[in-house]
């Protein structure tokens, strides 16, 4: 039976899902990356992925265009980014315990708003497959990497253009500069404060499209706590990836090889526990964490909220 | 000092450059006053940091603050900074008054300064830390390149010498310090602000950092040099300010004055910290061995690299080298607080590699921890508590379960005395002491015991004339009762002052051990930049 899993099309089926289904990761990762660059550990990522994944399914149910849809989830994810940003850089409260108020916050919310605005599991037509005229008729790796939804190839574009907002822009300078002198960067009338709003606005806008990626991109259905952690598991591939935007690429991609894999195996009746199956993310996070949690490259005013001393 | 009111023939055309760097100080008048301050006052509760302090300095000048820790020089650049507010005073910059928020405002001013502690960021190049914070000619996008220019003009017209690529986690302290002169230049400053600039660096770098801060001078900048260190002061100010417990002292040229009248001006009154050495007295048995000692830092990379010495009894055997080189882990090693790799320590003939820090003590070893407000005593604890720290479950403060609060109480009253601890009571919490007071505390408590072992990390660094004083006559004293001490140090001027022999570390080994009496400064300094003896 296992024999069936190495056949060339299920092997091009598995890579395709592969793509496709680090989407959410690759939005949620690298919004994460922006806060933590500039030193704000947000582990309320999760709940502003149901968030964004309730008002963009909402949106279009109520019977808007799909990139409305994308649109009400960046505005909910910039509110809960300014929420996260309230809290954790003007209260200074801490910020891992204010993450988990978050994501707390955005799952009761998020449930509460679907069962009193929806009530019961519809679905929704979301972004359809659009194939990249002919690129996606090269044999094979054009339906993997070719053939995907506008979201999908989104994501992908996210990548460099994260890298380069980082790496090459002004705004990016700060970042760095306040994840890891935050008193420095103050001295150079850098404004700490400004930049970590800034950092977890764009965060929180990435997360909601990560969300919006699941319910109007890749299941087209919204269903309480959908995300199943999926954020915190971008939270650590932001470790796993050493704050860099390849890194956070190469990890997504190793986790939803993981799951396309998970997917497969149950699809093609291949007998191993379901449950196991469905375990290997969530056992690759804590292995990876396990290995990558001493890092050089790590901001060092990371998850440190800043005061200006006298 | 004149009234405040700058005449009009002082009023001069000069041009500052804007933020992208090139030109400065093109046309002034040397000896015009750039910065006026008046009548300064600061308040926190209970102090006066600074009472209606006057200050000047004019173009194309050094101006050396002097004073103890805590006169409040600090205090009033931090003001001139914007860092704080004065609560009374005005600050006039070319005649006209100006109001400082922030450092921004300041350096809208002209006005740079270099901390102390370096305010860089290490996972940056040098290019980046001083394009941080500024427009780009392209924003949104980063222009690099051009602050790159800008940076190799300057640091050919100053003698800068700085990699613009380099990460700045790559740099010495030394180029750290011309990385921030750069930043300074490079915003338009036409007025430097240096805060114990000489503190970190070798010889050798405060002779480079001399010569860029003449260049300076030469080119009509203003140059503020805060210190405590008397022989500098007077070997590159033009005019020297004192100032003692928050009030000016007074303002005098330099040339007129004598390390002697500087620090009876400093302190009050007159000071010795000259070695009071009587060479009769006896070196005795050796006390403390390290053999091939080989241990790792925090991080895991060796700090210690077979490092030998010993120390004999009546002997004080300095450590001199630039911070980071081993030190710290020296201290460490010897303590019990961190592991060796390899080879042995032994306390008085004994093998006490193995020993915990508690056998150590109580077999005479005391210590005086680099980081005194850290590693010395419990912030929060009172005087009293910290005072009995080391000792408090022995016989004589405790009768195995409660603590003998009577005899405790009698017993930190004596130590006050006999040490000199300024604190109002023994119950105050040790965190509100003076950093001199606070090194009085340990002082007391390690040397009450009368070890025969003492290492003394930075004993003195931080603490004002009159605390060190103290101290090297403590030190020198119970070295004439035979204690052997081993005093880790980065100022040249307190070893050679102190030390019988000086050991100098590089990298994690001893480069060699000199006799105090047939070395100087210059040779040490070359030692501690990794030079050996052959080849000087």
């Amino acid at each position: 039976m296992l024999d069936e899993l190495f056949t060339i099309s299920t092997l091009v089926g598995i890579l395709h899902s592969c793509v496709r289904l680090a989407t959410p990761y690759l939005f949620a990762a690298l919004g994460e990356t922006f806060g933590q660059r500039s030193g704000v550990l947000n582990l309320g990522v999760d709940g502003i992925m149901l968030m964004g994944a309730f008002f963009a399914f909402y949106a279009v149910f109520e019977g808007h265009n799909l990139w409305v849809g994308v649109l009400v989830a960046i505005a909910i994810g910039v509110l809960m980014g300014l929420l996260k940003a309230f809290v954790s850089v003007t209260m200074q409260s801490l910020q891992g315990i204010s993450g988990i108020g978050l994501y707390l916050f955005g799952l009761g919310l998020s449930s509460l708003l679907f069962k009193t605005l929806i009530g019961s599991v519809e679905g929704v037509s979301g972004f359809r497959q659009l194939a990249i005229p002919l690129l996606s008729d090269i044999p094979g790796l054009g339906h993997i990497l070719f053939n995907h939804n506008a979201l999908v190839y989104l994501a992908y574009l996210m990548v460099p253009l994260s890298w380069f907002v980082i790496n090459r822009t002004t705004l990016g300078l700060k970042i760095r500069a306040v994840g890891h002198n935050p008193e420095a960067a103050d001295t150079l009338g850098v404004s700490v404060n400004g930049v970590r709003y800034a950092t977890l606005m764009i965060g929180g806008a990435l997360a909601a499209v990560a969300g919006a990626s699941l319910s109007i991109g890749l299941q087209n259905v919204f269903q309480e706590n959908m995300t199943n952690g999926l954020g915190f598991i971008a939270v650590a591939l932001v470790y796993f990836g050493s704050w860099r935007t390849v890194g956070v690429l190469g990890g997504s991609l190793l986790f939803s090889l993981v799951n396309a894999l998970q997917l497969w195996v149950q699809a093609l009746d291949i007998p191993v526990p379901s449950e196991v199956a469905v375990m290997m993310p969530y056992i690759m996070t804590i292995v990876v964490l396990a290995f990558t949690a001493r890092q050089i490259q790590k901001p060092a005013a990371l998850a440190r909220s800043y005061e200006r001393g006298e | 000092m004149g009234t405040g009111q700058s005449r009009l023939e002082d009023q001069i055309v000069y041009g500052i450059a804007g933020p992208t760097g090139g030109h400065r100080a093109v046309n002034f008048r040397l000896n015009a006053p750039y910065v006026q301050m008046y009548g300064i006052v600061k308040r926190y509760p209970g102090v006066l940091a600074c009472d209606h302090v006057d200050f000047d300095v004019r173009r194309g000048e050094v101006h050396a603050l002097l004073g103890e820790n805590g006169a409040g020089k600090s205090t009033l650049m931090r003001i001139l900074y914007g860092l704080y507010q004065p609560d009374e005073g005005r600050i006039l910059r070319d005649g006209a008054e100006v109001t400082i928020h922030s450092p921004t405002d300041a350096i809208r001013q002209g006005i740079g300064m270099i901390h102390q502690h370096f305010m860089l960021v290490d996972t940056l190049t040098v290019t980046e830390n001083v394009a941080l914070g500024l427009k780009s000619s392209r924003e949104p996008l980063l222009d690099l390149g051009r602050v790159e220019v800008g940076i190799r003009e300057l640091s050919g017209a100053y003698g800068l010498q700085i990699d613009p690529s380099a990460p700045v986690w790559t740099l010495s302290v030394g180029e750290r310090q011309r990385v921030e002169i750069m930043k300074a230049l490079y915003r338009g400053a036409a007025m430097l602000i240096l805060d114990e600039p000489t503190a970190v660096l070798t010889p050798q770098e405060v002779e480079e950092l001399f010569v860029t801060l003449g260049y300076m001078k030469e080119n009509g900048y203003s140059l503020v040099l805060i210190s405590h260190k008397l022989q500098e002061v007077l070997a590159i100010s033009d005019r020297i300010t004192v100032l003692r417990e928050g009030r000016l002292v007074g303002t005098v040229p330099t040339e007129d004055m004598t390390r002697h009248e500087l620090a009876r001006m400093m302190v009050g009154r007159d000071v010795m910290l000259e070695r009071t050495r009587d060479d009769e007295i006896d070196v005795g048995d050796v006390k403390l061995r390290l053999e091939d000692v080989r241990a790792q830092d925090v991080t895991g990379q060796p700090a210690l690299r077979g490092v030998s010495l010993s120390v004999q009894s009546g002997e004080i055997l300095g450590v001199a080298g630039i911070s980071g080189n081993g030190q710290r882990e020296l201290a460490e090693v010897v303590a019990g607080l961190r592991p060796i790799s390899g080879g042995s320590v032994e306390m008085d003939g004994m093998p006490i590699t193995d020993w915990t820090t508690a056998r150590r003590t109580e077999s005479g070893l005391a210590y005086i921890p680099e980081e005194r407000m850290h590693d010395g005593i419990v912030r929060d604890f009172a005087v009293s508590e910290n005072l009995v720290l080391q000792e408090h479950t022995s016989d004589k403060f405790s009768n195995g379960i409660f603590l003998a609060f009577d005899y405790i109480a009698r017993y930190s009253r004596q130590m006050i005395q006999d040490f000199y601890i300024k604190t109002p009571d023994i119950r105050t919490m040790t965190r509100n002491l003076s950093g001199g007071n606070i090194q009085r505390l340990i002082l007391a408590r390690e040397l009450s015991r009368r070890p025969k072992v003492l290492v003394a990390a930075q004993p003195t660094r931080g603490i004002d004339i009159g605390a060190i004083e103290y101290i090297y006559q403590q030190l020198l004293e119970q070295r004439d009762t035979g204690m052997a001490t081993l005093l880790i140090s980065e100022d040249l001027d307190e070893l050679l002052a102190l030390c019988d022999r000086i050991a100098v570390i590089y990298e994690g080994q001893i480069m060699d051990i000199v006799d105090r009496d047939e070395t100087t400064a210059a040779e040490l300094g070359l030692l501690m930049a990794g030079v050996h003896r052959e080849k000087q």
